[in-house]
């Protein structure tokens, strides 16, 4: 992301505040969403800033609506988000699954909660990494970031957008209800960069919707511009016409996949924090990647070699990163705010090569440095 | 060719999409025919149109005919309807649903679109049953009919779909059947040119499923049913509530005016950028900066 010193912003901001920022910066002008905590000042502060510039705030009937309205208004060319937590996040799987067959880029922020059901609506928790990946049904690609600071929640809903109209995916924003109600000074950059999705440029009758590409991203054409072709839940041919033919739907599967899966480089981001000589490595992301932080400051200051990947790009998955870990780590350490979601990933990558520890708090509460250190000096 | 058969080719998508899905003798044909004529009449450009339908025999619909069509998940097409509405109000947006679709899994959407006021037209072909699937019972299925879910006979009452539609606030309710073609053809018109939500419930017969599980006969047979029990509005206002029983009342409903979301919602627009640079709208931006600490 490109960032210029002068003419830079400096605000005391909530998670949810950034996001709000970082909505309206990337060009967002459609917002559709359902009440709920600890994702609602979101929708509030929405509903007053959007109409100032032209844009659209709706409040649905529930979540399913707010994402199927979501979707309608990106197919009619303007960039569209919603914003939910736990509960609402599972009603927006249906549609979910839609914005992917489809193709329709959008926005999803979701502020976790204490799960399952109505669980801890006030309560911090890491518990839907897991339904963020495989939450609605069928094989498909998806994008999920996950942010650790305000600052993040800024920076990384604009990346959503970025990321949604470079690949007509949906893209969904981790926040924990932490990051979400906390307040950091933050710096906002004048200059960032934005991208909105390749329209085509053939007329009309040449303009095929569902085309393969070498990038696998086919062009996209709003409603309304001349371009008529059909959207559909079924799966597709290229014209975007329902088929049951093998030979039509192999390829199509082959693609929606392949335009996630061949571009990790510009998808995946991560930090590495003391990790060129770590023999002890946590890995963590959003709040607990804070703490972490601190906890692996401390561990140096005693001597031990530790290091901290923090992962920002939580799907797909960062293998790489994982495995840059192993050149040097003889212990892994991931602690979460579930019962071991991202753990598991990190073991299938290691494969038995370093010993995986994992710490696991569902107690509502947050993970603290004292808390992490303290499990470092157990398993070193 | 005929005239009006020369007028529907005109719309068709001709590039590989037929045969069509429905069963001969279907009644959708008739609403697609319905509709392409009110289009035409009215002189919309095919650009402009959005034709958005939810799931099941009706859900089909859009990929015969060439506007923009969308095809989304099952019951939720009005909500789709509505961003692309809010998003683009110069597109003329249509709806076509089922009973199943727009009453038991999309019941919610649809109270609420007509409470909205959204700009659409909701067109509702009901045939009294889940075809599709195979003709398990559905919302508007009448007490003591059968189905392949209701084999000991339907124990509910059914939904009057336009009477909802009305008591929700739509500001235009009009129901055919697809026996009285033309009628159609005019509450269609009449729902594309209201300003609100429109509803246009059409009643149709499903032979394959419905009729065949209770014995209701042919296509034809069952179009005379339609024939036999519609009653005009004008018609059913003379008439005693007991001689109303077993009839359909068919015509133009409701037809009032209620202030369009589009519009009140574009009133929001210039009060919010009135208010913009007021105190008391930054203290709910919440964004402080430094220097106002």
């Amino acid at each position: 992301m490109k960032k210029k010193a002068q003419g830079q912003r400096e605000l005391l901001l909530q998670g949810n505040e950034a996001v709000v920022e970082g909505t309206l910066r990337a060009g967002c002008r459609f917002f559709a969403g359902y009440p709920i905590t600890p994702a609602t000042e979101i929708s509030e502060i929405l509903s007053v800033r959007l109409p100032q510039v032209d844009g659209t705030f709706i409040q649905m009937e529930d979540e399913i609506a707010s994402l199927g309205a979501v979707i309608g208004a990106s197919l009619a060319g303007v960039k569209a988000m919603t914003a939910t937590s736990g509960p609402g996040f599972s009603l927006m799987q249906e549609n979910l699954g839609f914005a992917v067959i489809a193709e329709i880029p959008c926005v999803v922020v979701n502020v976790m909660r204490g799960g399952p059901s109505t669980g801890l609506p006030t309560f911090p928790s890491q518990g839907d990494v897991m339904q963020a990946r495989w939450g609605t049904h069928g094989d498909h690609p998806i994008i999920v970031l996950c942010a650790s600071t305000v600052r993040e929640c800024y920076e990384l809903t604009i990346e959503a957008f970025n990321l949604s109209e470079k690949f007509r995916n949906p893209v969904i924003l981790l926040v924990d209800e932490v990051v979400a109600h906390m307040r950091e000074k933050v710096v906002l950059p004048e200059e960032v960069e934005v991208f909105d999705r390749v329209k085509p440029t053939v007329p009309p009758e040449w303009y095929i919707p569902y085309e393969d590409t070498p990038r696998g991203v086919p062009a996209m054409a709003n409603f309304g511009e001349g371009y008529r072709y059909h959207v559909t839940g079924l799966t597709h041919d290229i014209r975007g016409f329902p088929t049951s033919r093998p030979d039509e739907i192999g390829p199509f599967m082959a693609r929606l996949h392949r335009k996630i899966s061949q571009h990790f480089s510009e998808i995946q981001k991560a930090e590495f924090f003391q990790t060129e000589d770590a023999e002890l490595t946590v890995v963590a992301y959003g709040c607990v990647a804070r703490s972490a932080k601190r906890a692996v400051r401390e561990a140096r200051e005693r001597g031990i070699k530790a290091g901290l990947l923090k992962l920002v790009t939580i799907w797909p998955f960062m293998r790489a990163a994982v495995e840059r870990l192993l050149q040097t780590s003889k212990t892994l350490l991931v602690p979460e705010m579930n019962m071991g979601q991202i753990s598991r990933e990190v073991k299938r990558v290691n494969r038995g090569v370093a010993k995986v520890y994992t710490f696991n708090k569902v107690d509502g509460t947050i993970i603290t440095p004292e808390e992490i250190l303290n499990r470092m000096l157990e398993v070193s | 060719m005929p005239e009006i058969t020369k007028i529907i080719h005109k719309y068709l998508r001709h590039d590989k999409k037929f045969p069509h899905v429905w069963c001969p003798g279907c009644g959708i044909g008739i609403m697609l025919g319905a509709l392409i004529r009110a289009i035409d009449r009215i002189g919309y450009e095919k650009d402009e149109v959005v034709l958005v339908s939810g799931i099941g025999c009706s859900g089909r619909l859009p990929v015969y005919v060439d506007f923009n069509t969308l095809h989304t998940t099952h019951g939720r097409a009005l909500t789709f309807a509505t961003g692309v509405k809010l998003a683009k109000p110069s597109l003329k947006v249509i709806v076509i649903m089922g009973d199943g679709d727009a009453m038991a899994i999309g019941g919610n959407h649809f109270i609420h679109a007509a409470r909205r006021n959204i700009d659409v037209a909701a067109i509702i072909l009901n045939n009294s049953v889940y075809g599709m699937t195979g003709g398990q019972y559905s919302p508007t299925t009448p007490y003591g009919m059968r189905s392949t879910t209701t084999v000991y006979t339907s124990i509910e009452q059914a939904f009057k779909i336009s009477e909802l539609a009305v008591t929700a606030g739509a500001v235009f309710v009009g129901r055919g059947t697809v026996y009285h073609a033309k009628l159609l053809d005019s509450l269609m018109e009449k729902a594309f040119l209201k300003q609100g939500f429109s509803v246009v419930e059409v009643m149709a017969h499903c032979h394959t499923q419905y009729g065949r599980q209770n014995r209701l006969g042919s296509a034809v047979e069952m179009m005379e049913w339609q024939r036999d029990h519609a009653v005009s509005v004008e018609k059913a206002a003379k008439m005693k509530p007991e001689e109303l029983s077993d009839k359909v009342i068919i015509g133009v409903l409701v037809d009032k005016e209620l202030p369009v979301y589009q519009e009140e919602y574009g009133k929001i627009r210039e009060r919010a950028k009135g208010e913009a640079g007021s105190r008391s709208s930054q203290a709910i931006q919440g964004s402080r900066s430094k220097e106002e600490r």
